[in-house]
């Protein structure tokens, strides 16, 4: 965990990349290209890049239609203006044909910090994962951003990646290799399991070391892809560990915690806590103290483990 | 297959017979506002756009998008009858298991290119299409035929921003402006007029036409190909309902089936003997 890298500066490198290698690919932005970071792409490639200006619902529909002429296009904005702005537009023109569309939302979750509750998006991955034919994408860093964006492109059908503003620690080395649907158990572990998706990996594996003090043996499980979900690793999890709390920068109701309490209550009973946003709005603030007010630290996951591990 | 004015209006009537007779038999679906965009349709279909019945996806044919998707009906029969699929499925319209659903849906329906239906998306997806078509060196042209009431939808306007903006002189939009909407006449509910001057504002060149008369669609789809530097728009007036004078200009015949007392005097309004 010694490099720090922000996940949307991983996407704007592995797509200036992925433009040399596939004349295919197409990007299209919303006047956010140098905060998507999908300027990078624009300054190799302009004859393929898009600005569709302050439109979000003409820019997924645009990158429908360019699907359709056989392109492979992705379209970037904030998370919340690409989910939520365009939901619609994402079902209807993309989903619904199964159009190869990527749909990428930087500065997802609260962490996007300042600009306050009307910017951070805590339920576009809920809404996403609800939509038939998507397959929903949150990476934990650097490393699983360019693997990620690599699969997407490789994938034929709608594929939503969600990513973060801020330098995250990278959690996994160079020989990680990322695969739509494949879970990772990144700490070992028997007493109990954190299941958690992007920047939240990091802060469980600190939680682990945490409970480590005290004698309990956490392992993490962290879930690249909440869409299609690796039901095998979490009912592994469930069975050898007992306990489960999931973690994420986002709501609590529909997400990580929704799916896998979904998936748990059907096959698995297993006591389960969610940490993330409890079912409210975020607020201006810097980002670490953001994390801290709606508890998302180590020590707020190391208690929740705690308390779940009363119920086993 | 390119047909002459005269023979498109043949064809027309025998398009407009077809879909009477296939809503009367789903007993759902939109009556008024097939029969209102089937001329431009079939003179799309039979006159102006390079397509291939017996390879739907050929990279060489020009794009149709039915932006105005609840016309579905008067796709499918220019389609059935230029061969893309049994003329006997128009029968099984709407029912379940069939590949024509209620709006166009590309995953089910051989020559269709994209899903349409959800008002306001359909131009957006055309321009798409172009730019792409255009990216790749091909002269292929996108036609996408919206209606008038569709127009209230604020993502039309994105679009027509956007497609004026990447000069699209490969798309053609066509308006249906048959003036009537479900709740009412569009000028009533939420006017859209003067639809020309807006398209004109936005940087499209634009054509006004009797959308009936063929000789005028015909004169237009051609004259929008010669226009380079800006997309063109037809905007043409039509009467809802179109050729059954009991469903003409009438709102309540929108999203309404012929009914089984009125088929033989709309079959009969066309010239159709039978049944």
């Amino acid at each position: 965990m010694s490099t720090m890298k922000a996940t949307r500066d991983a996407y704007g490198e592995t797509l200036a990349e992925l433009g040399a290698e596939n004349l295919d690919i197409v990007v299209l932005d919303a006047d956010l290209s140098g905060s998507t970071k999908t300027s990078l792409f624009a300054k190799k490639f302009p004859e393929r890049f898009f600005n569709m200006g302050i439109a979000e619902a003409n820019l997924v529909g645009t990158a429908a239609g360019l699907a359709a002429a056989g392109k492979i296009p992705f379209a970037s904005t904030f998370a919340i203006f690409a989910v939520g702005r365009a939901w619609e537009q994402v079902r209807q023109s993309v989903a619904y044909p199964k159009a190869n569309v990527k749909i990428v939302g930087t500065h997802g979750g609260i962490t996007v910090g300042e600009d306050g509750g009307s910017h951070q998006s805590v339920e576009d991955i809920a809404i996403m994962r609800a939509i038939p034919n998507m397959t929903v994408i949150v990476p934990a860093d650097g490393v699983e951003t360019d693997g990620a964006i690599r699969a997407a492109a490789a994938h034929k059908g709608p594929v939503y990646v969600r990513l973060g503003r801020n330098k995250v620690p990278t959690v996994f080395d160079a020989t990680y290799r990322f695969e739509i649907g494949k879970g990772q158990v990144v700490r070992a572990g028997s007493d109990v399991t954190f299941v958690t998706t992007g920047l939240m990996t990091a802060q469980a594996l600190e939680a682990a070391e945490i409970l480590a003090r005290d004698g309990i043996n956490a392992r993490v499980v962290h879930i690249g892809t909440i869409k299609p979900l690796d039901e095998e690793i979490i009912l592994a999890a469930a069975r050898e560990t007992g306990a489960i709390v999931t973690a994420e920068e986002h709501s609590i109701v529909g997400g990580l915690g929704g799916a896998v309490s979904e998936l748990l209550a059907e096959k698995q009973p297993t006591p389960v806590k969610r940490v993330g946003i409890n079912d409210r709005f975020g607020t201006s603030g810097k980002a670490e103290e953001l994390i801290k007010y709606f508890g998302l630290t180590p020590d707020d996951l190391a208690a929740a483990a705690r308390d779940v591990l009363q119920k086993k | 297959m390119k047909l002459t004015s005269t023979e498109l209006q043949e064809k027309a009537r025998e398009l407009r017979i077809a879909i009477v007779k296939m809503l009367h038999k789903s007993q759902s679906g939109h009556t008024g506002g097939s029969l209102s965009a089937i001329d431009m349709i079939t003179a799309l279909y039979f006159n102006k756009m390079r397509h291939n019945p017996a390879d739907p996806r050929w990279e060489g044919r020009d794009r149709f998008v039915l932006c105005k998707g609840h016309a579905a009906p008067a796709q499918y029969v220019a389609l059935a009858t230029a061969g893309y699929f049994p003329k006997e499925d128009l029968m099984m319209l709407r029912r379940l298991g069939s590949h024509l659903q209620g709006h166009p849906d590309s995953k089910s329906t051989p020559g269709v290119e994209v899903c349409t239906g959800s008002l306001g998306q359909g131009l957006s997806m055309a321009n798409g299409m172009a730019l792409g078509l255009r990216l790749d060196g091909k002269d292929c042209r996108v036609y996408a035929l919206l209606g008038d009431g569709e127009l209230q939808e604020g993502q039309v306007w994105e679009a027509a921003m956007a497609a004026a903006h990447y000069r699209l002189d490969n798309l053609c939009a066509l308006v249906d402006a048959n003036a009537l909407q479900i709740d009412g006449e569009v000028a009533k509910v939420m006017n859209v007029a003067p639809i020309g001057e807006k398209f004109r504002a936005f940087g499209w060149h634009v054509l006004e036409i009797d959308g009936h008369d063929m000789d005028a669609i015909v004169a237009a789809l051609d004259k929008a190909e010669t226009v380079k530097g800006h997309p063109t728009v037809i905007v043409a007036s039509t009467v809802k309902g179109k050729g059954v004078d009991i469903f003409e200009n009438k709102a309540s015949y929108h999203g309404v089936t012929p009914s089984d007392a009125e088929l033989p005097h709309a079959l009969k309004c066309l010239g159709c003997a039978e049944d």
